[in-house]
């Protein structure tokens, strides 16, 4: 039975009511350990696994439309298929976690991480590879710590390494962590990060992982959470997994809900099932804004995501339809922002966010973001000009031709423009420095415009004081 | 001083027979020499480079690119604070403000005893438990400004012994017994996998 409450030692997960795919451990003290694991059948997916061909795994994982978990939403099986007849091939698994917002996947590694080796495993058999790279962002010292002891667990019992459980199959799974950059979470980025490089995206095409990723050879990037599904997708069938979920968004995700709700957390969520106002009201979720207060604003998919208004409360959690309102479900983070939020203040953090990763290489974005940052921290010292909004909005439209992914604005009659934003750069974390800008003058204008109008007048008063 | 020591310096070789091109494991490697002093020093970066066959100046060329590297000494504890937009909304900029004004220095600083350094850090994957901070690698959560001084108090006189030094992060370090290992293969020649080969549907013409 689940408690509806938050579980100590996996913190801030709550286990609420619902099918549970990739979190049915975390109830458990010791549900990192190899005793657990065990107990619980986390090897018996990739023991089912080993006893297919690898082309039946692959197509038992297209036909359950496991979507990944880390942004894009691409769905695994068919990603799987990109890779051409070539030899080496790798896998590299993609735990950099730092999109602004996002807290699941370290809860993955660092409370189950024998299920993420079990789901490694499993594709890389299913794609005839003998090598993964298990990609920990750097500041996840646990999350690292964790992973080492389950490795070295794994090897020991030969679940992972020469001969899989008795098997002529051998596999290793190499740990491997990072240094502190959210760019690197690109999957391009990660490649040359993993070479030993300075961690900047390559030009796609040519450099589709798939075809030429690691050391130029066929790789496949797949996030946490997304391959954290396989053990529980081999051992219980495509067509139970597709009981979860909705037609074409199947199963659970993990969603971080932060900011200004009364519980804030981590929940395990079927898709499609559960609209943003059962998420933020429910009892089985959040519980309701804060202190009884309004809802100004939330954030549907982390940072980089346009941002949603009360007028979307009663869109599905399935990336479709919030795509076409203008947004997306990225990395399952929503973030929640009462009617006391400064609208200002919160698209500047955001894009100094930006500004900061910027790696530098396309200049729209090196250029652009810095820029973006300053006008809008003159705006909110009060040293704002009455021409800054058209220029944020101009600069915005230089990184990502515009007009760019917005929601609708019911009462004004505005409407939404779909999702994804074209961009000018080689990758898309410039272009997403632009959706808090736009989608906060789109909504809050005024609260730019009081700002500017201010520090106008106050300069008006000091040039009446000379 | 600051090369490997010999001991490092096996953990090293172990690290590097884990990837098929030794450059591979730089990052980790830079990790080993900020464990071993607090900070990547330059000597360490030249032995790095002779250990995984790249210059100097490759070394410090992705050595630069990683906010986590620091090439002089830090505080014996560094402070993160997350002051990105979840944490933010919930007082992060606050805490911020509060740790500021406790130990006398601005994000950035290291208080003249050595022991703090501060940062203003971006999101740090713990967004519904916030305002939160990083020290060391190790997470507090859900912080008052008391527990924030609480913490500091800790730290001073010796009772938060769990926070390592920094420049360490997890505490067990991945081993893969020789007999146990798959087998790492060059990226030039290592062919299909055979078993893999023997279970295929039918024979895959390979393309000349
Ligand atoms: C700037 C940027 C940062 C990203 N960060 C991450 C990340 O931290 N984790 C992640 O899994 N994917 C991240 N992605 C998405 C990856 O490029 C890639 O699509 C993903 O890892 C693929 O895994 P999936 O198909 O299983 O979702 C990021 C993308 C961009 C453009
Ligand atoms: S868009 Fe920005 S982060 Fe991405 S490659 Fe270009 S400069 Fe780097
Ligand atoms: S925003 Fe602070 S931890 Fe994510």
């Amino acid at each position: 039975m689940p408690t509806n409450a938050y579980v100590p030692h996996a913190q801030g997960y709550v286990d609420n009511e619902g099918p549970k795919v990739v979190s049915s451990r975390f109830i458990h003290d010791d549900s990192h350990t190899l005793e657990r694991a065990l107990a619980t059948d986390a090897y018996e997916g990739m023991k089912i696994a080993l006893g297919m061909a690898p082309h039946e795994v692959a197509a038992l994982v297209k036909d359950a439309v496991l979507l990944g978990r880390g942004g894009a939403g691409f769905p695994a099986g068919i990603k799987w298929g990109f890779m051409p007849p070539v030899w080496p091939r790798y896998l590299v698994v993609n735990g950099d976690e730092s999109e602004p917002g996002t807290y699941k996947d370290r809860l993955l590694m660092e409370n189950d991480p024998h299920q993420l080796i079990a789901g490694c495993v499993i594709t890389c058999y299913a794609l005839g590879l003998n090598q993964c790279f298990l990609y920990v962002r750097g500041e996840m010292a646990l999350a690292q710590e964790r992973i080492a002891v389950a490795l070295n667990e794994a090897y020991e019992a030969g679940l992972v390494g020469k001969n899989i459980n008795g098997t002529d199959v051998s596999i290793d799974v190499v740990l491997h962590w990072g240094a502190g950059a959210y760019i690197v979470g690109e999957e391009t980025a990660l490649i040359e990060s993993l070479e030993g490089n300075r961690g900047m995206p390559r030009l796609k095409p040519p450099f589709f992982p798939a075809a030429k990723g690691l050391y130029m050879k066929p790789t496949i990037v797949n996030n946490v959470e997304t391959l954290a599904n396989l053990g529980w997708l081999l051992q219980n069938g495509p067509e139970s997994y597709k009981t979860y979920g909705s037609e074409t968004s199947p199963g659970t995700r993990m969603l971080a809900i932060s900011g200004h709700v009364n519980r804030p957390g981590v929940y395990e969520v079927e898709q499609g099932k559960v609209t943003f106002r059962d998420l933020f009201y429910g009892d089985n979720y959040c519980q309701g804004i804060r202190d009884g207060n309004e809802l100004k604003a939330f954030i549907p998919g982390g940072g980089s995501a346009p941002w949603f208004f009360p007028d979307q409360l009663d869109l599905p959690l399935e990336a479709r339809p919030v795509g076409a309102a203008g947004s997306m479900l990225g990395s399952g983070a929503i973030v929640v922002m009462d009617d006391t939020t400064d609208a200002v203040k919160a698209t500047l953090r955001l894009v100094r966010f930006y500004a900061r990763e910027s790696c530098g290489k396309c200049t729209p974005c090196r250029e652009g973001t810095a820029w973006e940052e300053k006008v809008l921290q003159r705006i909110l010292d009060g040293h704002g000009r009455p021409q800054d909004i058209d220029l944020l909005l101009e600069i915005g439209n230089n990184i990502s031709p515009g007009p760019y992914p917005v929601a609708s604005f019911d009462s004004q009659s505005l409407e939404a423009i779909p999702f994804p934003p074209k961009q000018t750069t080689i990758c898309p974390l410039g272009p997403s420095s632009v959706a808090p800008i736009t989608s906060a003058i789109r909504r809050f204008r005024h609260e730019f415009e009081e700002k500017i109008e201010a520090a106008v007048a106050a300069r008006n008063a000091g040039d009446q004081d000379d | 001083m600051s090369r490997l020591t010999a001991q490092n310096q096996e953990v090293a070789a172990e690290i590097i027979s884990r990837y098929p091109r030794a450059k591979s494991a730089l990052i980790p490697l830079l990790h080993l020499a900020q464990e071993q002093d607090g900070y990547v020093a330059d000597d360490a970066m030249e032995h790095l480079a002779e250990l995984v066959g790249v210059t100097p100046a490759e070394v410090l060329g992705t050595c630069s690119f990683y906010e986590m590297f620091v090439r002089h000494p830090v505080g014996k504890y560094k402070i993160d604070i997350c002051t990105n937009i979840s944490c933010q909304l919930v007082g992060g900029e606050e805490l911020l403000h509060h740790a500021e004004e406790t130990l006398g220095i601005r994000a950035g600083g290291t208080t003249d005893d050595g022991l703090f350094t501060i940062e203003d850090v971006e999101c740090i994957a713990a967004c519904t438990e916030g305002p939160c901070l990083q020290v060391n690698y190790r997470y507090e959560y859900r912080l008052s400004n008391s527990d924030f001084d609480n913490m500091i108090e800790g730290l001073r006189d010796g009772s938060r012994d769990d926070v390592p030094p920094h420049g360490t992060l997890g505490l067990t370090r991945q081993h893969i017994p020789q007999d146990h290992l798959a087998g790492i293969g060059s990226p030039e020649t290592t062919p299909m996998p055979a078993w893999f080969e023997s279970r295929q549907p039918e024979p895959e013409a390979e393309g000349a």
